[in-house]
């Protein structure tokens, strides 16, 4: 009898010991994440120090970037970055909320699946690919019809000054319009849908139109999650790099006029990687880090706004 | 016109505005991949596909260096980010109903929408300087990896929280241990959406730009060695495209070519997967509703 119930026992250890040993590797490796982001903050750390001692808080308004000289600010690369998101955000936005109300209020039904995917590709397409079409493709029209009707209407603000060249901050603006579009657009559609029907229905029966009923029941119920969406597509754009260093023109100068070449945070490293060393190494680090730092503190925020709203945010990676 | 014609046109003329949005977000979609095909096409040949990217820009060079460099780079990332991407979905879906679980949610969410070139920059410190490896296939491995982790590991999460429960009731009922019931019942009933995450993940890295250029950076040769320099179909369109050479820039134009076929190829497959897996649970919903007696 006693050993009986001891051959179980020893049964029931071997089958569900197995259970803790399982969980804690589980959880080891999903730790990983958790150190990695811990690495990447102490790495970067230790590997811009040099520069950190050098500069000090002058690295983000120094205004030279100077491997002669051995001086390094950051100014004119977070000024490109701010100015060419601004214009993407400009363009993107009211983009994607037109094509996330259509999708997700105006679409037939047999239509909204296809098209929301159709949509979505535009994230699928690599960064490099768009950049080299820019070149090719949307440079000749920026140059010849975009930008001189820009310049005629608003040739006199400081925004438009100088010759239309294509490579240049407006010219990385659109392109980086183009491609923040899917993501907000599948973010907010996403928020759009999951404002219930009551709401709609409530609006109708008082006798609103479509438009009206989109207006007061849906935008208004799904706001903080279309502005969360918004906050995503921002930090898609200030972290692009290919396509921005490949048509944004490539100088070192803080100018206002959009027609001017430029330079964002990221396309800086992307360009001076190669031949950096030493101190420059070190300073192109520490501009990865304010990045770094811009790009957390962005996601987080999007993250909670659009988490408040929906409870999770769908995976966007293209194709969904 | 009276009020009610005025609200009449304006949900048309907001209607319409609506539809021009989608049709002018896809101009450029369709702008691109008829520029990709119609530029490419005429560069691609059987000898094309199989030689070195010799850079010189005589003619003869092909891009079967970077083809076999894309497939190593996704091969070595897919090694290492599967099977981490795999087991934090599990941990998270399965174990992760407390403060350590939705940490980990969170900072994969944070990672999954991360800049590309930063997790470049954190390969590049960990791998590249750090273990003194230097530029390499598997520091760029090890970049793609990082960047594949979230896309699976949400994936895998949402593939698990679909298996009804009921199935991993019954085989807890059974007596089953837990490990064994997340491996053989939920792993393989959520198969399908695992494996639509791990396409996903492929999908997204075989396009990465940036960080390679921190970490594998590139090589004219034929190179197989996990701690050499390696090409890659994204870097040779970013050499070449401000080629004064015609035969460099019919390369990046090929290259480009080849790289959206794959890119679209694993995306449509993602997305017919999909579309299977979310009629199934439907099914086996609405047979666990028929057998109830729910209205008497």
């Amino acid at each position: 009898m006693a050993s009986s119930r001891g051959l179980r026992q020893r049964g029931r250890a071997l089958r569900f010991g197995g259970d803790k040993v399982f969980e804690y590797s589980v959880m080891t490796v999903a730790t990983l994440t958790l150190m990695l982001v811990w690495m990447l903050v102490v790495r970067m750390i230790i590997d811009a120090q040099s520069s950190i001692e050098r500069f000090g808080f002058g690295f983000l308004t120094g205004e030279d970037w100077d491997p002669n000289r051995d001086i390094y600010g950051a100014l004119p690369f977070i000024f490109g970055t701010l100015m060419t998101t601004g214009i993407a955000l400009l363009i993107g936005v009211p983009l994607s909320v037109g094509i996330a109300t259509y999708l997700s209020e105006l679409a037939p039904p047999w239509l909204k699946g296809p098209l929301s995917f159709v949509v979505e590709l535009l994230a699928a397409v690599p960064s490099v690919i768009y950049g080299l079409w820019a070149m090719y493709a949307l440079r000749p029209v920026m140059v010849d019809t975009i930008e001189p009707v820009f310049q005629s209407v608003l040739g006199w603000t400081p925004l438009f000054q100088g010759d239309p060249v294509g490579l240049d901050k407006f010219t990385a603006g659109i392109i980086l319009a183009i491609m923040i579009v899917p993501t907000i657009a599948s973010v907010s559609k996403e928020s759009m849908m999951a404002v219930p029907d009551s709401q709609r229905e409530a609006a109708l029966s008082i006798g609103a139109t479509r438009y009206e009923t989109t207006r007061m029941a849906v935008l208004t119920y799904a706001r903080s999650g279309i502005f969360g969406a918004c906050i995503l597509g921002l930090g898609r754009a200030v972290g692009e790099t290919m396509a921005v260093t490949m048509t944004i023109g490539n100088a070192n100068l803080t100018s206002w006029s959009l027609l001017d070449p430029g330079q964002t945070m990221a396309s800086l490293i992307a360009n001076n990687w190669g031949e950096a060393q030493g101190l420059q190494l070190s300073a192109l680090i520490e501009v990865g880090l304010v990045l770094f730092v811009i790009a957390l503190l962005i996601n987080i925020f999007a993250r909670i706004m659009v988490g408040r709203f929906m409870g999770r945010i769908p995976t966007t990676g293209g194709g969904l | 016109m009276n009020r009610f014609e005025y609200r009449k046109l304006k949900n048309t003329l907001a209607s319409g505005l609506a539809l021009a949005c989608v049709i002018l977000a896809l101009i450029p979609l369709v702008y691109i991949l008829a520029g990709v095909v119609m530029k490419g096409a005429p560069a691609l040949s059987w000898e094309f596909l199989t030689s070195r990217t010799a850079g010189t820009g005589e003619p003869g060079e092909g891009i079967g260096n970077a083809i076999v460099g894309t497939l190593l780079l996704v091969f070595y990332a897919s090694m290492i980010g599967l099977p981490v991407g795999i087991l934090t979905g599990v941990y998270v879906s399965e174990y992760g109903n407390n403060k350590f679980g939705t940490t980990v949610r969170f900072f994969n969410d944070v990672l999954a929408n991360f800049p590309s070139i930063v997790v470049g920059l954190l390969a590049y410190a960990l791998v590249v300087a750090y273990l003194n490896v230097g530029f390499s296939l598997i520091a760029g491995s090890f970049a793609l990896a990082i960047i594949m982790i979230p896309i699976v590991a949400n994936t895998t999460e949402e593939a698990l929280r679909m298996v009804p429960n009921s199935l991993r009731e019954g085989a807890l009922a059974l007596g089953v241990p837990r490990w064994r019931t997340v491996l053989k019942v939920m792993l393989v009933n959520g198969r399908a959406g695992i494996v639509t995450g791990a396409l996903l993940g492929v999908a997204r890295i075989a396009g990465e730009t940036a960080p390679l250029l921190l970490t594998s950076f590139y090589s004219s040769y034929w190179s197989f060695s996990p701690a050499e320099p390696i090409a890659s179909l994204p870097l040779t369109i970013f050499r070449n495209y401000n080629s004064p050479s015609e035969v460099l820039l019919q390369q990046a134009w090929g290259a480009a070519l080849v790289l959206i076929v794959i890119v679209l190829a694993l995306n449509i497959s993602v997305r017919l997967l999909m579309r299977k897996n979310k009629r199934r649970p439907k099914a086996v919903k609405n047979r666990w509703m028929t057998r109830l007696p729910l209205k008497g």
